[in-house]
């Protein structure tokens, strides 16, 4: 989370930002300067909480730039285009940004696999209830780490059900008794829920009937169906990192936008405020905002915490870029146009200055959602963040540390393999965005 | 130069009043102190436990415990760890020292890994290995540190290869000094690894975007025209200019070493800064919690003083801005 504007100043946690007395060559482009825009590739390390741009010198040292030519010039790039490439540059109907964007992000075939993932994961959390054969803390006594059931496909799916007994060295071992299989049938009635939260139904996509239990991914330590408890732990693992990033987002923004328009002690207090911030190691800060939570504080409570947590070490790497790029923009003529027709302080930072901000604003954020959903996970893992019964997959991998049960039950990191398709998919959305908002990458 | 540094060193003493400030708020907010859990206990009498609590200090308004605390912290006394028993500063010196070393040995790795690969990456672009390394860099990222960290767990403990976890053997005490080198040495290749795939992955692609922005640069043709041999152009000119981002990079790869380790320590055992601050926060132990706390930010603005060195060194346009 150590961001940081990357103008003249060297990455620079107590050092001053150059004020608006010295001057500060433009981070932001102006429009007709797009061939020269510092396109501040930003890098998105999952450890580090908002991504951070990275400097690109050599835009900087262009900065600021004599204009380039012609328009078809600066849009090419400053590259020769011939045949189709060059009509297409010139041609009077120049799509917007956000269609020319679109377009590109179309193009990107990882970038789109990443959303496809990203839409199904999020819709499977949204039907978590219904998808999970069992609630989350549904248990069946004396079924502790059962190992998953094997599907049968042939000639109906079915899983066979399993005797407990003991092995050679009297360890309990499940084995499959082929002689009672278990159809599974599909939209069973089983325990109720409400979908959504608001329906009431108790309909789940597949189950086994007769009092028995299914378990397709096993069960952990108490007994409940570890399948059922990754489901519902979407729900919780994903919707962490929205809120917590759309939390950082305003606030980052908001806090960001004030402190560079007014400039003088607000920007130093606030400024300060976030070094502060910025200055310790975000995990650090984590552990210790989160351990300062009380054990007995009911598990909503603690989602609620723990969102608010993971925003306020985010915010102020977020606030410091913001305020970077609102500093060069409030300079300009729109900005004094806006004020001299007597437009107020707050609709000019909201409806003017911001919005130029945006384009890096939404990478930042794609590109942070993974950050925030490890930094919940780590703090789940380490039990300090969402707590039993509420599962999430950071403390469903808690279980994880005693060496035993992971080299004897390794089905139990499958919480880890989810979240690391989530930030895989995340990661290549985000690039793709970064690169179709890119105006430099054709 | 000195001069720059000095400024600096200066700037960072307000901060580092602000960061302490700020850990012993965190603290204060936790309901109740070390001495709570004790009060549930019927064999402990409650008058020790006032007096204990009066003796430490903890009875006092949190504004007065705060200054003390500054007072004594800038004579060089960090306090005394209720859990331990003895003073903070010799509590942390073992842990800091085993936090540095794994920061500084994943971050060789990772430097020396990614960028002789971004560099091949980028000038064989589109190639094999340049896709092998991109689709390698975007897992290192996606993969969650503790959860590759319970993979070399288990990896160490089927195989037998490497010690699982911690960073001494139990016959430590009774080795040469070289083999106590080399056990420590043992001990911390996993860790390395687990952390230092992280920093490769994202140095890795930072590297090979930086180097090709900069090989479509002008100087880098005029270079090529004017004869020179390929391998100087990359090396010598290409390279140098590319490395230049990468050291502003130094620094925030610093905090999420960090950060990271901390998660790492606690999975493997290792006995670092991380692990020392999340046991002082679980049993409230507040003046542990704060000296490890403020010693980690500490550790991020030395970091980031190196790496502003670095960059003034590397970079004229700073040293003289």
């Amino acid at each position: 989370m150590q961001t940081d504007p990357k103008q003249s100043e060297p990455r620079n946690p107590s050092g001053r930002a150059p004020d608006a007395g010295e001057p500060v060559p433009a981070p932001a482009p102006l429009p007709a300067e797009e061939g020269a825009h510092a396109s501040e590739p930003i890098t998105s390390d999952p450890g580090r909480m908002v991504a951070a741009p990275a400097l690109d010198h050599h835009a900087m040292a262009e900065a600021p730039p004599g204009a380039p030519a012609t328009p078809a010039d600066a849009r090419a790039g400053g590259q020769l285009l011939t045949g189709a490439a060059a009509r297409a540059a010139l041609s009077p109907i120049p799509l917007s940004p956000g269609r020319l964007a679109w377009r590109k992000l179309k193009k990107n075939k990882l970038a789109l696999s990443g959303g496809v993932v990203l839409i199904v994961l999020y819709l499977v959390a949204l039907f978590a209830p219904f998808i999970a054969p069992y609630g989350y803390t549904s248990q069946e006594r004396g079924s502790n780490f059962r190992p998953p059931m094997p599907v049968r496909l042939t000639p109906a799916p079915t899983v066979y059900e399993v005797k407990k007994s003991r092995d050679q060295f009297l360890k309990p071992i499940f084995i499959e008794d082929a002689s009672r299989p278990l159809p599974i049938r599909f939209f069973v009635r089983g325990e109720p829920y409400k979908l959504f939260g608001v329906i009431p139904t108790n309909v789940h996509l597949f189950g086994v009937e007769g009092g028995k239990r299914i378990y397709l991914l096993g069960s952990d330590q108490f007994g409940r169906d570890y399948l059922s408890r990754l489901l519902y732990a979407s729900q919780i693992s994903l919707s962490v990192g929205l809120l917590g990033i759309l939390i950082t987002f305003t606030l980052g923004l908001l806090v960001g936008g004030i402190s560079g328009f007014y400039g003088g002690r607000i920007d130093d207090v606030i400024m300060r405020l976030c070094e502060v911030i910025m200055s310790v190691p975000d995990f650090y800060l984590l552990l210790a905002l989160a351990g300062t939570l009380p054990p007995t504080l009911p598990p909503v409570q603690v989602y609620v915490m723990i969102v608010i947590i993971l925003s306020f070490v985010g915010w102020a790497g977020m606030a410091r870029i913001i305020r970077g790029m609102v500093l060069s923009v409030r300079e300009r003529e729109y900005v004094e146009a806006a004020r001299s027709l007597g437009v107020s302080d707050f609709r000019i930072i909201i409806r003017h200055v911001l919005p130029s901000t945006f384009t890096y604003a939404i990478v930042s954020a794609t590109l942070s959602i993974p950050g925030y959903i490890l930094a919940e996970a780590g703090l789940s893992f380490l039990n300090l963040g969402i707590r039993d019964p509420m599962p999430s997959w950071g403390n469903m991998l808690s279980a994880a540390q005693n060496l035993t049960t992971l080299e004897q039950r390794t089905w139990i990191l499958a919480p880890g393999v989810m979240i690391f398709l989530t930030t895989l998919a995340f990661n290549f959305l985000g690039d793709g965005v970064r690169d179709a908002l890119d105006p430099k990458s054709r | 130069m000195l001069l720059f540094i000095l400024r600096r060193l200066l700037q960072t003493v307000p901060l580092l009043v602000g960061i302490t400030f700020i850990s012993f708020v965190i603290m204060q907010l936790a309901p109740g102190d070390y001495l709570t859990s004790m009060q549930g206990n019927p064999n402990v009498n409650p008058e020790t436990i006032a007096r204990l609590r009066t003796s430490f200090g903890l009875d006092r308004p949190w504004h007065i415990q705060y200054l003390l605390w500054l007072k004594n912290a800038v004579m060089g006394n960090f306090g005394y760890s209720f859990t331990y028993k003895i003073g903070v500063f010799e509590l942390m010196g073992q842990y800091v020292f085993a936090t540095l070393l794994l920061a500084i040995s994943s971050m060789t790795l990772s430097w020396a890994v990614a960028v002789p690969m971004g560099v091949y990456a980028a000038t064989h672009k589109n190639g094999l290995i340049d896709r092998m390394t991109s689709f390698l860099a975007f897992t290192g990222i996606s993969l969650p540190g503790f959860f590759v960290a319970l993979l070399a767990l288990l990896f160490a403990q089927r195989t037998g290869w490497f010690p699982v976890g911690q960073m001494q053997s139990a016959n430590y005490t009774s080795l040469t000094p070289i083999g106590k080198l080399q056990d420590v040495g043992w001990h911390l290749i996993l860790p390395t690894l687990v952390l230092g795939t992280r920093g490769v992955a994202s140095i890795m692609r930072q590297m090979r975007g930086n180097l090709l922005d900069v090989l479509g640069e002008n100087y880098i043709l005029a270079a090529r025209a004017r004869g020179l041999k390929e391998k100087v152009v990359i090396v010598k000119h290409a390279v140098r200019n590319a490395v230049n981002p990468l050291i502003t990079i130094f620094g925030y790869e610093i905090a999420g070493l960090l950060a990271g380790a901390a998660l790492v320590e606690t999975v493997m055992a290792w006995p670092g800064l991380g692990r020392l601050l999340l046991s002082a926060v679980q049993s409230q132990d507040l003046f542990v919690a704060m000296g490890s706390f403020v010693m980690g930010a500490l550790m991020l603005i030395i970091g980031n003083l190196i790496a502003d060195v670095l960059l003034a060194v590397t970079d004229p346009r700073i040293r003289f801005s």
